[in-house]
């Protein structure tokens, strides 16, 4: 287990509309107690198309894309559309919208940006967003 | 003379620094196994990112062939034969620590 991971706060911000941000929050409430995940694609890192995807993972603390859904996403969607992968987000039913260990190892993905969705107190939930790469947090600021 | 298949192999946007930025590659194999062997020999470093020390794919790492997950099936000897399509994808995962 990685410790010590800590966020170096970025002048980069990401725009993300009001409507993705109410959708992913809706989402994770409808999910919990289980982890919700999904996508966001667009062009030239300006988000347009939410995508909720399936969560395949077991139990109420990780989440994996279904390979199936993410497979068809990138090889067939994303170029028919046009659009490229610009976010990925997940929820923290009960912890705090911060990347954990396990987010951080299983980054495979360094161009898209982290979004993390926690429900930690329910009734305001919280939306933040970072970089994931090398083993490095970088905190965004969310505009919407 | 030995007589190849000729796959397509898919490549995910995090792997395309190895190929040169390539979408797609076409590479000769009679098995997942091969293909990948042969992806590395073209494009040196994407292998292990593939499969790990004993040439089973990695956990985090999804193989599909003509839409299905060869997790679901052969895994790495998976036949293949000319004209399937190989798609890699690695997961999109991870979780809260407990």
């Amino acid at each position: 287990m990685k410790t010590g991971l800590s966020a170096t706060s970025t002048s980069e911000v990401f725009r993300l509309p009001k409507q993705m941000r109410a959708t992913i929050i809706d989402h994770a409430k409808r999910d919990a107690p289980r982890e919700c995940c999904g996508i966001i694609a667009g062009r030239d890192g300006v988000p347009m198309q939410l995508y909720e995807t399936r969560n395949v993972a077991a139990g109420n603390r990780f989440y994996e894309i279904d390979p199936a859904q993410l497979i068809d996403l990138e090889f067939r969607e994303f170029p028919a559309q046009g659009l490229e992968l610009v976010a990925i987000y997940h929820s923290h039913p009960e912890s705090p919208a911060y990347p954990s260990a396990t987010d951080v190892e299983l980054a495979f993905w360094p161009d898209a940006v982290f979004l993390i969705c926690s429900l930690a107190d329910r009734d305001q939930p919280v939306v933040r967003g970072f970089r994931i790469r090398d083993d490095a947090i970088n905190e965004l600021t969310l505009s919407s | 003379m030995q007589n190849e298949a000729r796959i397509t192999v898919l490549i995910p946007t995090p792997l395309r620094r190895f190929t040169a930025g390539e979408a797609k590659v076409v590479v000769s194999g009679s098995s997942v196994a091969e293909v990948l062997d042969a992806l590395e020999a073209a494009h040196p470093g994407i292998g292990e990112r593939l499969r790990d020390d004993s040439g089973q794919l990695r956990r985090f790492v999804n193989v599909f062939v003509n839409g299905q997950n060869v997790r679901d099936g052969q895994g790495v000897d998976t036949p293949l034969s000319t004209g399937d399509e190989v798609g890699i994808i690695p997961a999109m995962a991870g979780g809260a620590d407990a």
